[in-house]
């Protein structure tokens, strides 16, 4: 099936500053993609270049097989059945709730406008605040009239930019699996930005973790975690670190954590330098087990205090240990490595 | 931890109310300032009990229907005209970006620092018949070159165009500037085009800022005297000029000025529902929205649109009183123009402090009564700034005037004594005007440094040890003094340029220089009251250079 949207070798720039290289990505239809990385990264830049709102530099974006923004061309937004849920919502603030929902629905006849208007307020849970004003209602709801608003004209992609950054962190996380369900049960394809690793996996299909214009892994969230394709990227995605090792043979390492074995994928030769990834939760509390470790630092999170760790050679781990052990910085404790995959890269990367 | 708030609450209280001993008389004071304002009103609207009703005849047969006719043909020029361009050059500085909207943005505001009547004589200068205008014209084409007629209704309504659209500019133009593109790329992304956009989304959601700044055009258009004067035009304000120094009838001025107070009553009301309204939209608005840059052609056009307004509206009319200055300044710079000169600035200064001072009496009676009586008397005492000059000169003479009477009266029949007026024939009458008038200037600057003061920096301090005149000393004068100086500095101003309150209050001896502008430009000698005129627009630049340097701080 042909994707309903493909950035093709996109590239943008303001002034002489490249601020999207060569990026490519593809949704299917019904999908909901992410773009994930730091402010600056260009990823609000690709996602209003989709929108229509900035020209393109290079490289092609097709909305359902048809060319939409390329160098010297760009199809008018309005024309683009492209919806967008903005930063800071964009309310009308001089329309009721149910004229912000409506204003995109103004060619179709009364009745259908108000089945349409109702319907997707309904889905949203505000059908009770049809009369009121952007003013009146909270931030969450404020956050879904927008959400409404912009799948009210049934757009073929939504777009939506950091659209839960403006909440407190309860209300973030409740709304991002509701967005998620209601987007799912619309069977609308999305494309979202965001900072938030956690929105990102809550909410995402695929996620494309973006550094200075460049998707450096376009991938589910499982495979981001488990299998991140650069050093960069295992630090930036989750929790862990990144300690020293060397291939030993075929499937085992020589780390700090003793001898580990597993599938090394990597064509490695023995005896090279590499890097392994180590989550938290790959390494277990044993005060039976010969491998010790200093606690440098405790952070108490509840049903589980995070430490970290340092090896005997000197590299750091962190583990992620029931809170019922609760030892003190400085204090020597056991550890076992617990490592199912081996996510290595060469030492030198 | 439920009773921690009430006990904080609690401790505040009783703080404040040995801080300032009897509450009530905050609210006195501020009734006290309410009621001088509704005095000129209630005076006028005392008027219609005792109707004179052979000057009604009169005034209603030769005057009245041309009275509304002009003040219609006024209002609604005006305040379209001014909408035109103030909205026009808002959006183009406020949420777009071109080669010199920086500069453009606050030079755009230049033309504020004119006062409508120089602006008006300046032009006719410029344009009448025997002006340089239309003399190059001529020469150029020939005598048979047909030219509009500045004196007329359009040319009225052109020349206040000019003057007051930076009004409407200044208040829609900060909408503009948090809407950015943002609105209308939301309504772009729902399916409009740009013009769609503009017409949905953009203007009305500016609309109260814009109806904010067409109401104040429409008040400055009613109450306007200078103007309206030199061109001849009969206004109800030069009306009531006339009524009272060329037929020597106060009670058909004090008619006149009822029907007047009326219309501005309508005003006034219209006024508050907006600012409410202002309030509300702006609650969820970015500070400073990304601009919509404008390219190729666009750019030039929207640059050469606002550099033309600002030359027509400023910057030739400026350079003209120069030129004229330079030219009479030998034979009118003298110790007659220092003695005008003189009069200007005490009258300016006096009213400053005193209106200052009252401010910042009636500022903190608002502070310590945060409830709805004292809110309600302090917007009154506020609601001056609507009543045109000759209205207010009226209202504010009658009663005093009667004051005198009464105590002469009462010297006479008690004492024995025979008294001269105490009030009248003093400058006490025009300072109480300017304090009525300019109320709001001072206060609002006064109060908005004020609400940085807040409690928690009043718990602070007493933390700290401060209480007392040390902590007005140290904490609340600091933090006030910008405030202050604005407000000094804006009634300053104001009060140096006011014309119809000083002519027709001023005490025998106290020209001033804008009176003698109004000598002087009715007789058409418009040179010779450049020098003056040059004057007022350099103390008129002062206040617009703090505007400027307000707004590059936002």
């Amino acid at each position: 099936m042909e994707p309903l949207l493909e950035l093709q070798q996109i590239s943008q720039a303001y002034g002489p500053q490249l601020v999207v290289k060569d990026l490519s990505l593809s949704l299917k239809k019904g999908e909901i993609g992410c773009l994930l990385g730091a402010s600056g990264c260009g990823k609000t830049t690709v996602l209003r270049t989709i929108a229509g709102f900035e020209p393109l530099l290079q490289g092609e974006i097709r909305l359902n097989g048809t060319v939409v923004s390329r160098a010297g061309f760009s199809l008018p937004p309005a024309k683009r059945q492209i919806g967008m849920v903005f930063q800071d919502y964009a309310l009308f603030p001089h329309l009721s709730i149910f004229d912000n929902v409506a204003f995109g629905l103004r060619k179709l006849d009364k009745t259908e406008l108000i089945r349409r208007v109702n319907q997707a307020l309904e889905l949203v849970g505000l059908q009770t605040e049809l009369n009121k004003y952007p003013h009146e209602i909270s931030g969450g709801q404020q956050q879904r009239v927008a959400l409404a608003r912009a799948l009210a004209p049934e757009p073929q992609l939504l777009l939506m930019d950091e659209p839960f950054s403006n909440l407190d962190v309860t209300l973030r996380e409740r709304l991002s699996m509701e967005v998620r369900d209601i987007l799912k049960e619309f069977g609308t394809t999305a494309l979202f930005v965001t900072h938030n690793q956690n929105e990102a996996f809550a909410v995402a299909d695929r996620i494309g973790v973006m550094h200075s214009g460049e998707i450096l892994q376009w991938d589910s969230a499982h495979n981001l975690y488990h299998q991140p394709v650069s050093p960069r990227i295992a630090e930036f995605v989750g929790e862990g670190a990144l300690i020293n090792g060397v291939v030993k043979n075929a499937g085992q390492l020589e780390t700090g954590l003793g001898l580990l074995e597993g599938i090394i994928k990597r064509p490695l030769e023995v005896g090279s330098p590499v890097q392994l990834l180590v989550r938290p939760e790959d390494v277990v509390h044993d005060d039976a087990s010969p491998v010790k470790a200093v606690v440098v630092r405790r952070s108490f999170r509840g049903a589980s205090i995070l430490y970290a760790l340092r090896l005997a050679n000197g590299d750091l781990v962190q583990a992620l240990v029931p809170s019922h052990c609760d030892h003190q910085p400085g204090e020597k404790i056991g550890i076992q490595p617990d490592v199912r995959h081996l996510v290595l890269f060469p030492a030198d990367a | 931890m439920t009773p921690l708030p009430a006990d904080r609450a609690g401790a505040s209280r009783r703080g404040s109310s040995r801080f300032f001993t009897r509450p009530s008389g905050w609210q006195w004071l501020t009734g006290v300032i309410a009621l001088l304002v509704l005095t000129p009103i209630t005076v006028l609207a005392l008027a219609w009990l005792d109707p004179a009703w052979e000057i009604w005849q009169h005034l209603q047969e030769t005057l009245l229907a041309r009275l509304l006719i002009n003040t219609a043909t006024l209002v609604v020029g005006v305040t379209g005209g001014t909408l035109l361009l103030g909205v026009s050059l808002a959006w183009l500085t406020g949420a777009c970006e071109f080669p010199g909207r920086r500069h453009l943005s606050w030079a755009l505001l230049l033309p504020l620092a004119m006062p409508t009547y120089v602006l008006t004589f300046v032009f006719l200068g410029l344009f009448d018949y025997t002006g340089p205008v239309q003399t190059q014209l001529r020469s150029w084409f020939g005598r048979g070159i047909w030219m509009p007629e500045m004196r007329s209704a359009g040319g009225v309504v052109l020349v206040m165009s000019l003057a007051l659209y930076p009004y409407v500019y200044l208040l829609a133009r900060n909408a503009f500037r948090t809407q950015g593109k943002r609105a209308l790329e939301a309504a772009e992304s729902l399916g409009c085009s740009p013009l769609e956009g503009f017409f949905r989304v953009v203007l009305p959601m500016a609309r109260p800022w814009i109806a904010g700044g067409a109401t104040l055009v429409l008040m400055e258009a009613l109450a306007d005297f200078g103007a309206v004067s030199i061109f001849n035009y009969d206004t109800f304000t030069t009306a009531i000029y006339k009524a009272w120094f060329g037929f020597f009838s106060l009670p058909a001025a004090a008619q006149l000025s009822s029907l007047l107070v009326a219309l501005v009553f309508v005003l006034i009301v219209v006024e508050q529902r907006l600012r409410k309204r202002m309030r509300y939209a702006q609650s969820r608005l970015a500070p400073q929205a990304e601009r919509i840059v404008l390219q190729g052609g666009k750019r030039w056009l929207a640059c050469g649109y606002c550099w033309l307004i600002l030359l027509i509206a400023f910057l030739l009319p400026a350079l003209q009183l120069l030129r004229w200055s330079l030219e009479i300044f030998h034979a009118e710079f003298d110790s007659r123009y220092l003695g005008l000169l003189g009069h200007s600035l005490l009258l300016a200064l006096i009213s400053a402090v005193l209106i200052a001072a009252v401010a910042l009496l009636l500022s903190y009676a608002g502070r310590r009564h945060p409830g709805r009586l004292t809110q309600g008397l302090i917007r009154t005492s506020t609601l001056g700034y609507a009543l045109p000059g000759t209205v207010l000169a009226v209202g504010i003479f009658i009663p005093l005037a009667w004051l005198d009477n009464q105590i002469i009266d009462f010297a006479r029949d008690h004492l024995g004594s025979e008294m001269l007026p105490l009030l009248q024939g003093t400058i006490a009458i025009m300072l109480l005007a300017y304090l009525i008038r300019f109320m709001a200037a001072g206060f609002k600057a006064i109060d908005s440094a004020m609400h940085r003061v807040t409690s928690s920096i009043d718990e602070a301090s007493r933390l700290m040890g401060l209480r007392g005149v040390k902590l007005l000393a140290r904490v609340h004068l600091p933090m006030l003094r910008g405030g202050i100086f604005t407000a000094l500095t804006l009634v300053f101003v104001d009060v140096m340029k006011e014309m119809p309150i000083t002519l027709m209050t001023r005490p025998f001896g106290w020209d001033t220089l804008s009176v003698k502008i109004f000598e002087l430009t009715s007789e058409g000698e418009w040179e010779r009251a450049a020098l003056p005129a040059l004057t007022l627009l350099l103390s008129g630049l002062i206040p617009i250079i703090l505007l400027m340097r307000q707004s590059d701080k936002d």
